[in-house]
């Protein structure tokens, strides 16, 4: 059973169709990327999640029951569109906001004061929110949006508006919020840093998900068999023949060469290491996996990359 | 405390801290005080210099008739103008000069000073010479005791009103107090219902703008959030109100009782309610007349009237702060806001001049049925109020207002839901109704 899943949601503005029979599975623990151009129906499905709006018909379940009102206290979400009022300071105005999502008047204050010291940004307290910066600004989202410790929480774009230190800094807090056993779903553009910690996602284009799963098992359903391979040569001459593969190219330096092949896809990359260890030291050999990126940009494009 | 509540008391904390709303409701009182008072002192201010006044009377009837007042000393001249004029007259204030016989020419008496003349000094110049003008016009027409007859045909008439009360109990009543006050009222919730519900808009608008609005409705819903901050101004406008009821009633009480020398504490406790209008009349020469009117005032009846104008007040409130948190919502820009509020302003000021013509006919149709027709009826209604509007008008204009307000306030969160997340281009009405049917 999955955390959290919606099945077959639809959502229809006027003269638009936002989602089309939707459909994700995010498992319990893991982060869970929800990719897609601008305009797929990203932030539509999350604002449904969040019952902000109501979809026209399907469902959202949290652990298999139909979501409930009360449900949003389970939920942390960090929009895209973000912004806090601007003349109320920090403190009041997190303490304000987390009472919002259930928290009594002394555990907001307790824990939040938590945070501003995991931070280093305890004098920030009584300061107005127009007087920070933009990234400080984020931060402060940031800590109202995990302080009720909700079961699943939403980042919209998170990184964006953060330099690359405090960019890393989140990550590594959204990380650790996962080891903490929360479920995150996070919404972003940025495909490296889906790679790197992300562990299933979904992608949806124009109102529908067009591909869905494990990121590894996504890179490997669109891998295209070309291999990295580099082995020792003395010079002299070199020679490789096979039908198993065909060189795509080959470059030769002092001691090593160093060539990119693509293999027939039947053939295994154990077959391939003995065929080259035969004759010469494999000093490396990498399969070669699509990044997020081309994935991301070949399937919305419409190519796929196998047939490439 | 649940979340609407957590909303209320944000939004009314934050609006009641606030510098500009101390410093208004604080000095409103004093500054509708001084405006009443202010005056009166300046005007109950004796000067303590006496200014001579030589009158130069070359006829000689007239000198012996003016007599000294607590500002001026008359003084027989014994030189000729020309002679003052030149020679040191510098304690002189003013000269008086009659020429000839007033009744035969009445431009030979002119006043000349070196200062402004004040206006007082002429009055007195003036009716002092009309006086001795009449007498001898009277007596120029050899009729006796003729002074007597024109005394006596002297009439002033002012009509007595009396309301009869169902119970067969008469009290005296006066359309004129009745209008002022029904005129105060008016005015209260009329600038009440406009200031407030911009408050309402402005809040709306700034949480949109701020962006802010996003996160609010992932914790509570968009009717929470439009509710809360409608009954948390709402409770900031009842708020100052009672401030300025009390602020008003005891400082008025305090500058009668400075000025007057203490009227009776009965009238210090009605002039909270009617603060400015009555001490409008609140010279000391008309004490007098001021008594007469308590008695008057007293036959209103304060408990109906002040329950009326809160019931009217919030709901009123109600009607219209939905439609300005509906209007905050669809725009994202304050110039974009006139167009949609210039009609109910259309309506606001349609209202206050049916109130203010049905001053003259608080009981014809037209006052009837604006105050029954729940967009005018908080403004009309106040008008009519003094004049004992019957129970069942009441009633039913009252229910009337509260459902419709609910039917609106349900209307415009439908819209408000939709509008706070729309951004970009502003939408026309058209649309903003459509907005109601999505689910």
């Amino acid at each position: 059973m999955y955390f959290l899943e919606t099945e077959d949601v639809v959502k229809q503005f006027s003269g638009h169709l936002a989602l089309n029979k939707v459909s994700i599975q995010v498992p319990q623990g893991k982060i869970f990327g929800l990719l897609g151009p601008n305009g797929a129906g990203k932030t539509t499905l999350i604002r449904i999640i969040n019952r902000i709006t109501a979809p026209d018909s399907g469902v959202v379940r949290f652990n298999g029951t139909e979501s409930q009102p009360e449900d949003v206290c389970r939920i942390g979400y960090l929009p895209e569109e973000r912004g806090l009022y601007k003349k109320m300071k920090v403190g009041e105005q997190a303490i304000y906001l987390a009472r919002l999502k259930g928290l009594s008047y002394k555990e907001a204050r307790k824990r939040l004061l938590e945070w501003f010291e995991k931070f280093e940004i305890t004098s920030w307290w009584n300061r107005k929110l127009e007087e920070l910066s933009k990234g400080m600004q984020q931060k402060i989202q940031f800590i109202i949006t995990v302080i009720h410790k909700p079961e699943l929480m939403i980042f919209d774009e998170p990184f964006s508006g953060f330099d690359p230190i405090n960019a890393d800094r989140l990550k590594q807090e959204i990380l650790e919020l996962k080891y903490l056993g929360h479920t995150i779903i996070f919404s972003t553009h940025n495909m490296a840093s889906v790679e790197e910690i992300c562990d299933d996602i979904a992608l949806i284009n124009r109102s529908e998900v067009v591909l869905s799963g494990e990121v590894n098992e996504i890179r490997n359903r669109f891998k295209s068999n070309t291999l990295d391979v580099v082995l020792r040569w003395k010079g002299g001459a070199f020679t490789l023949d096979s039908d198993h593969y065909t060189v795509l190219s080959t470059k030769a330096q002092t001691d090593e060469i160093r060539m990119r092949i693509q293999k027939n896809p039947e053939v295994s990359n154990s077959e391939i290491v003995t065929e080259f260890a035969k004759s010469y030291e494999v000093l490396s050999f990498t399969e070669e996996l699509p990044s997020m990126n081309d994935i991301f940009i070949n399937t919305v494009s419409g190519i796929n990359l196998t047939e490439a | 405390m649940n979340k609407i509540g957590v909303i209320i008391k944000r939004e009314y904390l934050r609006r009641v801290s606030k510098k500009s709303f101390l410093v208004v409701t604080i000095l409103m009182p004093f500054l509708i005080t001084a405006l009443v008072f202010v005056p009166l002192w300046l005007s109950s201010i004796k000067s303590d210099e006496v200014k001579t006044v030589v009158v130069i009377d070359s006829t000689e009837k007239y000198t012996s008739l003016f007599r000294d007042t607590e500002n001026f000393r008359f003084i027989n001249g014994t030189k000729s103008l020309e002679d003052y004029r030149n020679g040191d007259s510098k304690e002189v204030f003013a000269f008086l000069s009659i020429t000839d016989d007033l009744i035969q020419s009445p431009k030979a008496a002119t006043v000349y000073s070196e200062k402004q003349i004040p206006g007082e000094l002429s009055r007195l110049v003036n009716q002092t010479i009309t006086k001795e003008l009449e007498n001898q016009k009277l007596a120029s027409f050899n009729i006796p005791d003729l002074k007597e007859i024109i005394e006596e045909s002297k009439i002033s008439f002012n009509v007595q009103t009396i309301k009869w009360s169902s119970d067969g109990s008469e009290s005296a009543s006066s359309a004129m107090i009745a209008s002022a006050i029904g005129f105060i009222f008016t005015m209260l919730v009329y600038m009440f219902i406009v200031a407030y519900g911009s408050m309402v808009m402005q809040g709306v608008m700034e949480e949109k703008t701020n962006r802010i609005v996003e996160l609010m409705i992932s914790s509570v819903r968009p009717f929470d959030l439009m509710m809360g901050k409608i009954v948390g101004i709402a409770f900031v406008g009842l708020t100052q109100l009672f401030l300025w009821g009390i602020m008003s009633s005891a400082l008025i009480a305090g500058g009668t009782f400075f000025l007057g020398g203490g009227m009776d504490m009965l009238s210090i406790r009605e002039g909270m309610a009617m603060q400015p209008g009555m001490a409008m009349g609140m010279n000391p020469e008309t004490m007098q007349e001021m008594n007469e009117w308590l008695g008057i005032i007293n036959g209103i009846n304060f408990t109906e009237l002040i329950i009326f104008f809160i019931l009217y007040f919030i709901g009123g409130y109600l009607l219209y702060a939905g439609i300005f948190a509906a209007i905050g919502s669809a725009v994202d820009q304050q110039e974009d806001t006139n167009q949609f509020i210039a009609p109910i302003m259309v309506f606001m000021v349609f209202a206050l001049y049916a109130g203010i013509y049905s001053m003259d006919n608080p009981d014809g149709p037209l006052a009837f049925w604006c105050s029954m027709i729940p967009f005018t009826s908080p403004i009309v209604m106040m008008m009519r109020l003094p004049y004992d509007v019957p129970l069942w008008e009441l009633i039913v204009s009252v229910t009337l207002l509260l459902a419709t307000a609910i039917a609106l306030t349900w209307f415009s969160a439908k819209i408000y839901r939709i509008g706070i997340l729309m951004y970009g281009k502003k939408p026309s009405l058209k649309e903003m109704i459509k907005w109601v049917k999505y689910k």
